[in-house]
């Protein structure tokens, strides 16, 4: 048996040398794998690690790949530490974006970015919504929200599938489950630099994460409701006896972070994509669970964990261009790389006790 | 301060840009290709299609090409990055091998005018954006012809992925095929929702052969519905490479896209500064649509059947080759008894890219 005992009090040094002896056994163990396939170990690394930010139009790729991790992973931050285990924030992100996207294809001579605006209220409420359900079988019914949200993912994949391929296809697709293309008042620009032009996919989109993680930082750490999220995760008996409604923090959290999983999707699909398919998301919900925990459930933290795996991701597709390495092969670096960082921190919080009790 | 940003920022783009002139240039003897896969080559299905396509490419120019590959990329932003980092790495012509790519190419492509895109199986073209694609149904009217001989149920069952018009027309050819030799034979068809899912693929087999029946076609891209065949003694019809060694006793055979050819033109034009995007029609299609004729869709070896079917289905292909054969030509009947066109007129290409009704002899109706 192992028993996990929290520590009383986390040392400061272990928090500091914990990711980073982390780091250094990854990249021990990816020196192992990649030499061992027969790939130059150092080249390698250098590919995951290091090419993306060899160019300024590659760094600023590694934040549109982290804009919706990081806008995800912020909303789960709440559920996660209210102990509230919202695993749907995929299906969240799949509604919020077909009914701001359903909405934008209501006006298609729009021009005006006015539209874009109400996209993302629409897309808040969108994600919200998806995220009531679950909310409300918890709190009046007590139903696992682990279970529901989960399985209402399925539910907004098929339900985004028949509605690009059924109501809202475009005619002009060749039969093909595409929506029309949005009207311009919905898209997201990129960002042009004077005397650059364009620096990759950069757009306009990343200005959310400015001054959403500052508010949140705020919130969680300055005002009582954040306090009360606190307290409901780290002691619910307390929060009982402070008098705060555990469901109405549960509900709280649960609408704020599929809303702001709407809210990701909004910017995504139309900085990026521009017209609805039957696929929008590509796994950013299930991803940004790893970017909230791997970012400790701070705002800043989730910040830094969203590019760092936003950075693996884009140095395996580089790794994959210049020297054909299997993406299975940067998949199982990239898996080793978490495994030792949740490793670390979950050592650095608890004590471990091994023992043979029969 | 804004000046200060300003230089320094054009002082970048300079070198930048000075640096990409010299990796180019010192590198300039091999051609660069790039190719962008949906899947991985273990689909054994259509990505392993274009990888055999690339090995060709390979054997054919040796060290006069330098190929990069980038596979498992989703249809979405991540193309769209994928593809430009193709063309910053100096690539001078990237196949980009899925419908989905679409858009994304094209988004590149306005980026890099003097890079050359070909995009397969898509319609939107641009000056230096070409489409390639493949007459894949006529390798399923062969298919109909030996299901229509082979089967004893009469009962055929066939897996599609999506009720688009590219796999209605396939469902349609298998039907023309069909009906040529057996007026008594019909078609059932499930839909898989999915390109590639081993799992739902094998699952819809099951359903065809409780259903009773003997022959099976896919329109999805992996094995699995040929190993439920060869379990369950059915027979059955592999998808875009040969299947046999999944399959040995059930595979009659396999219609194989052979994008091998295809490639290795559009590079030797590029090399010859004679590529271009043809002006085909605006359908579907592709500037290039070839077939049978043109040995872009190849016929596997026909096994496990007699020797006259086979001969029946070596006339099928001879015919569909020097134009005997019209798949399509009327009169044709939709399976409510809907006249679509009379005899003596055949449907064209934009016709069949706008096909949303099934043939006399498959049941149902297509759905949505």
């Amino acid at each position: 048996m192992i028993t996990f005992t929290p520590r009383d009090k986390v040392s400061n040094y272990w928090t500091l040398i914990g990711p980073i002896l982390s780091i250094i056994l990854t990249v021990i163990f990816g020196l192992l794998i990649f030499t061992f396939l027969g790939f130059d170990p150092a080249e390698t690394l250098y590919q995951i690690f290091i090419s993306p930010f060899s160019r300024i139009d590659r760094v600023s790729d590694i934040f549109v790949k982290a804009c919706p991790l990081i806008i995800v992973g912020i909303g789960l931050m709440f559920c996660f530490k209210a102990n509230v285990w919202n695993i749907g924030a995929e299906g969240q992100f799949i509604m919020g974006t077909l009914l701001a996207g359903a909405f934008a294809l209501l006006f298609p001579n729009v021009e005006t970015k006015l539209l874009i605006i109400c996209m993302l209220f629409i897309g808040f409420i969108g994600g919200a919504l998806w995220a009531f359900i679950p909310a409300i079988l918890k709190t009046r019914l007590n139903v696992n929200e682990i279970l529901v949200s989960l399985m209402l993912v399925y539910v907004a994949m098929l339900f985004i599938d028949f509605i690009v391929r059924g109501p809202l296809r475009d005619p002009m697709s060749f039969g093909f489950p595409l929506s029309k293309p949005y009207p311009e008042g919905a898209l997201i620009n990129k960002i042009s630099f004077p005397g650059i032009g364009y620096l990759g996919q950069l757009h306009y989109g990343i200005l959310f994460i400015i001054f959403l993680i500052p508010l949140t930082w705020i919130f969680i750490n300055k005002t009582l409701g954040g306090f009360k999220i606190n307290v409901l995760g780290s002691a619910p008996k307390a929060a009982r006896f402070a008098g705060f409604s555990k469901d109405k923090i549960t509900m709280t959290v649960l609408l704020l972070s599929g809303g702001l999983a709407g809210v990701a999707g909004v910017i995504e699909v139309s900085a990026n994509i521009g017209q609805l398919q039957p696929e929008v998301s590509f796994g950013y919900g299930f991803t940004a669970i790893i970017v909230a925990f791997l970012g400790r459930l701070s705002p800043v933290g989730i910040l830094f964990a969203g590019v760092i795996i936003a950075t693996v991701k884009l140095g395996a597709d580089n790794a994959q261009m210049t020297m054909g390495i299997p993406k299975v092969v940067t998949g199982l670096f990239e898996g080793i790389l978490l495994f030792f960082l949740l490793t670390g921190e979950t050592l650095q919080k608890y004590k471990i006790k091994w023992s043979w009790n029969k | 301060m804004l000046k200060f940003c300003k230089r320094i920022f054009s002082l970048f783009a300079l070198s930048a840009s000075v640096i990409f002139f010299i990796v180019t240039n010192s590198f300039a003897s091999p051609t660069k290709v790039g190719f962008v896969y949906l899947t991985t080559p273990g689909d054994h299905g259509w990505t392993y299609a274009h990888e055999l396509g690339k090995q060709m490419v390979e054997k054919r120019f040796g060290n006069d090409v330098k190929i990069s590959v980038v596979e498992n990329v989703p249809e979405g932003p991540d193309a769209t990055r994928v593809i430009r980092e193709l063309a910053k790495q100096g690539n001078e012509i990237i196949f980009t091998t899925s419908f989905g790519y679409m858009e994304p190419t094209l988004k590149v492509a306005k980026e890099f005018p003097n890079i050359k895109f070909e995009h397969i199986t898509g319609y939107k073209r641009s000056k230096n954006v070409a489409t390639g694609n493949i007459r894949f149904y006529e390798g399923r009217y062969i298919q109909g012809v030996v299901a229509g001989l082979m089967t004893k149920t009469n009962k055929i069952g066939y897996i599609g992925a999506y009720p688009i018009a590219e796999v209605i027309m396939g469902i349609n050819a298998f039907a023309q095929g069909l009906r040529s030799v057996n007026k008594d034979a019909s078609i059932s068809v499930i839909w898989a929702n999915t390109w590639y899912d081993p799992v739902k693929e094998a699952d819809a087999a099951k359903v065809h052969i409780a259903e009773g029946a003997d022959i099976l076609a896919q329109h999805t891209d992996s094995p699995a519905m040929l190993q439920i065949a060869e379990k369950n003694g059915a027979l059955g019809f592999g998808q875009s490479t040969d299947m046999s060694a999944f399959a040995p006793k059930a595979q009659l055979f396999a219609s194989e896209n052979n994008w091998g050819p295809y490639y290795i033109k559009k590079i030797e034009q590029l090399q010859n500064g004679k590529w271009n995007t043809g002006d085909g029609p605006d359908h579907w299609a592709g500037n290039e649509w070839g077939g049978i004729s043109s040995d872009m869709l190849t016929i596997s070896k026909f096994q496990n059947m007699p020797d006259s079917v086979a001969k029946k289905a070596e006339e099928a292909v001879n015919g569909i080759k020097n134009g005997s054969i019209k798949i399509f030509a009327g009169p044709l009947v939709d399976n409510t008894g809907k006249e679509i066109i009379p005899a003596g007129k055949t449907l064209d290409d934009g016709a069949l890219w706008g096909m949303n009704y099934y043939l006399k002899g498959v049941n149902g109706k297509v759905p949505g």
